[in-house]
């Protein structure tokens, strides 16, 4: 089995007339958690969606297991994505079923399992989340972090093989921040996953991540261990690790001369 | 004038591409239609949201709609002494017409834009994405049901318009200006044939259904993903099904009726 279950290859993708990424190549390593960040708008939730096929990609590959993702019928595309959970930002819980409902939805479309069956399995994946309590609550009820752990049993219904986080401590209280760090490294160790976070929440996702990237400007800028991710030299990760309001990355929206434009308004 | 011609260029670019969106969308839907049959339970809930909960609105406008046809046409009818067809003057017009168009203009109103709002808002909050993500096609387990739901609800709905109508006809004609009962009645009947009027009442609906559906669909699964594109994908709903329920309602009186 191979070392490597998402190999991205020279993998280049634009919205319009912007190029989002530039021919980026990225491998990521099976039975790991793999860090993703990088400043907002860099393409990071792109990257999710064309790993799982539902972006197609301008130029180049990616290889998900040792199958291209974007050459795949419908089909086995579909067959694919039973083997991926995905834990979407906003939770995107269906609004219209119970949490119970939601958790049971994958099981009951994907397997043959009489209801006693997936019963049990939905309050065995409550209980890993720790929310078996609020089963008979609908969306609405629960707050985000309770949604995004909703949505993280629900990714996990049919023991998936790899696991995709889309900003999941976005907007999260430090209780709730807390909760979701331990639970990805804990899902990841007990179930053999192999997980991708995408955030750009630094200090919590290095506190669990073995392996991390760091996106900028359409390419790859750092690929490594969190150990050498700190220890970069590179200005641009340094910039990103460490918070730096200036650097690479400009503070300042590009304008034209700033004594110059308040001359203008004088005169 | 180079970059105008540019403009028209890219509208047509984009109006085609819209229209072949549109087609292939249809195409999966329709192809989606009959395993969705199967999913009882859920087409009847959307059944209940489309359908009975429209029933109000489109009882009570039936009702009042056919109360102002008999008052019309009376108003008419007295000067030619004929007053006693005032019944089938409702009857047929409600059923050939105002039934089918009325009752899909309100639906295309109530249901019709809910329904895009709440597509809009699914894929706002990437509940679509995250079926697709899930292995489940939202075409089969959101669209089909929900498509078929508007399909058995437009003409039962259209039907029900034309009871109240002519039921609202009747209070204002018989007890209200003195229309013989009998004659009110006997003239429904011997004017009202039940293939010309009834089914092709039922054709115009049905075809309707199909419009309002399709249309209410495409526009929540077009609709941006922002609070501004879920009340543009509304607006059009309202607008183009309204628009086509017209234009097709004439081409079907056509076909039908002449």
């Amino acid at each position: 089995m191979s070392e490597i279950m998402i190999d991205i290859q020279d993998l280049s993708f634009a919205r319009g007339s912007r190029l989002i990424f530039d021919r980026v190549n990225l491998q990521i390593p099976r039975g790991k958690v793999t860090a993703i960040m990088g400043p907002s708008g860099t393409g990071k939730t792109t990257l999710l969606k064309l790993i799982a096929g539902q972006l197609t990609p301008t130029h180049g590959k990616v290889l998900v297991d040792g199958l291209d993702v974007h050459q795949l019928v419908r089909v086995d595309l579909f067959n694919l994505r039973k083997r991926m959970g995905m834990l979407f930002q906003s939770g995107a819980l269906l609004t219209d079923l119970s949490v119970f409902d939601n958790i049971a939805l994958p099981l009951r479309e994907h397997t043959q399992l009489p209801e006693a069956a997936i019963r049990s399995l939905v309050l065995m994946k409550l209980e890993a989340v720790g929310l078996r309590g609020a089963s008979e609550l609908m969306p609405s009820e629960l707050s985000g972090g309770m949604s995004r752990r909703v949505a993280l049993a629900r990714a996990v219904a049919l023991d998936p093989q790899m696991i995709f986080y889309d900003e999941p401590f976005a907007g999260q209280d430090p209780i709730g921040m807390g909760v979701l760090v331990r639970l990805i490294r804990n899902l990841n160790d007990a179930m053999g996953l192999t997980s991708v976070v995408v955030t750009h929440d630094v200090d919590e996702v290095l506190t669990i991540a073995d392996h991390a990237v760091v996106l900028s400007g359409g390419r790859v800028i750092m690929s490594g261990s969190v150990e050498a991710l700190r220890a970069s030299q590179d200005p641009w990760v340094h910039q990103f690790i460490y918070g730096e309001a200036d650097g690479p990355v400009a503070f300042h929206y590009p304008a034209q001369d700033y004594k110059q434009q308040l001359l203008a308004g004088v005169q | 004038m180079r970059a105008q011609i540019e403009q028209v260029g890219a509208q047509f670019i984009a109006l085609t591409s819209s229209f072949a969106q549109g087609f292939w969308f249809s195409l999966q839907l329709l192809w989606a239609v009959p395993s969705a049959l199967l999913r009882v339970r859920e087409w009847m809930r959307q059944l209940y949201f489309a359908g009975v909960l429209s029933l109000l609105i489109v009882m009570v406008a039936g009702f009042f709609v056919g109360m102002v046809l008999a008052l019309q046409g009376y108003n008419i009818l007295v000067s030619f002494n004929a007053t006693e067809i005032v019944g089938q003057m409702v009857s047929l017009s409600l059923l050939r017409e105002l039934g089918p168009v009325v009752a899909a203009l309100l639906f295309a109103g109530r249901a019709g834009s809910a329904l895009t709002a709440e597509l809009g808002l699914m894929k706002s909050t990437e509940q679509l994405s995250a079926l697709e993500m899930m292995g489940l096609d939202p075409v089969k387990r959101i669209f089909a049901p929900r498509f078929i739901a508007v399909l058995l609800a437009l003409p039962m709905l259209a039907m029900l318009f034309s009871v109240m109508g002519i039921l609202g006809g009747y209070l204002v004609a018989v007890p209200g200006l003195s229309v013989d009962d009998g004659a009110f009645w006997a003239q429904i009947q011997a004017s009202v044939s039940w293939d010309e009027d009834v089914i092709n009442s039922m054709i115009k609906s049905l075809v309707f259904a199909v419009t309002i559906g399709l249309v209410a669909l495409f526009q929540g699964v077009q609709a941006m993903p922002t609070a501004e594109g879920v009340s543009r994908a509304t607006t059009n709903t309202v607008v183009h099904s309204s628009l086509l329920v017209l234009g097709l309602d004439f081409v079907l009186t056509a076909l039908m009726f002449n």
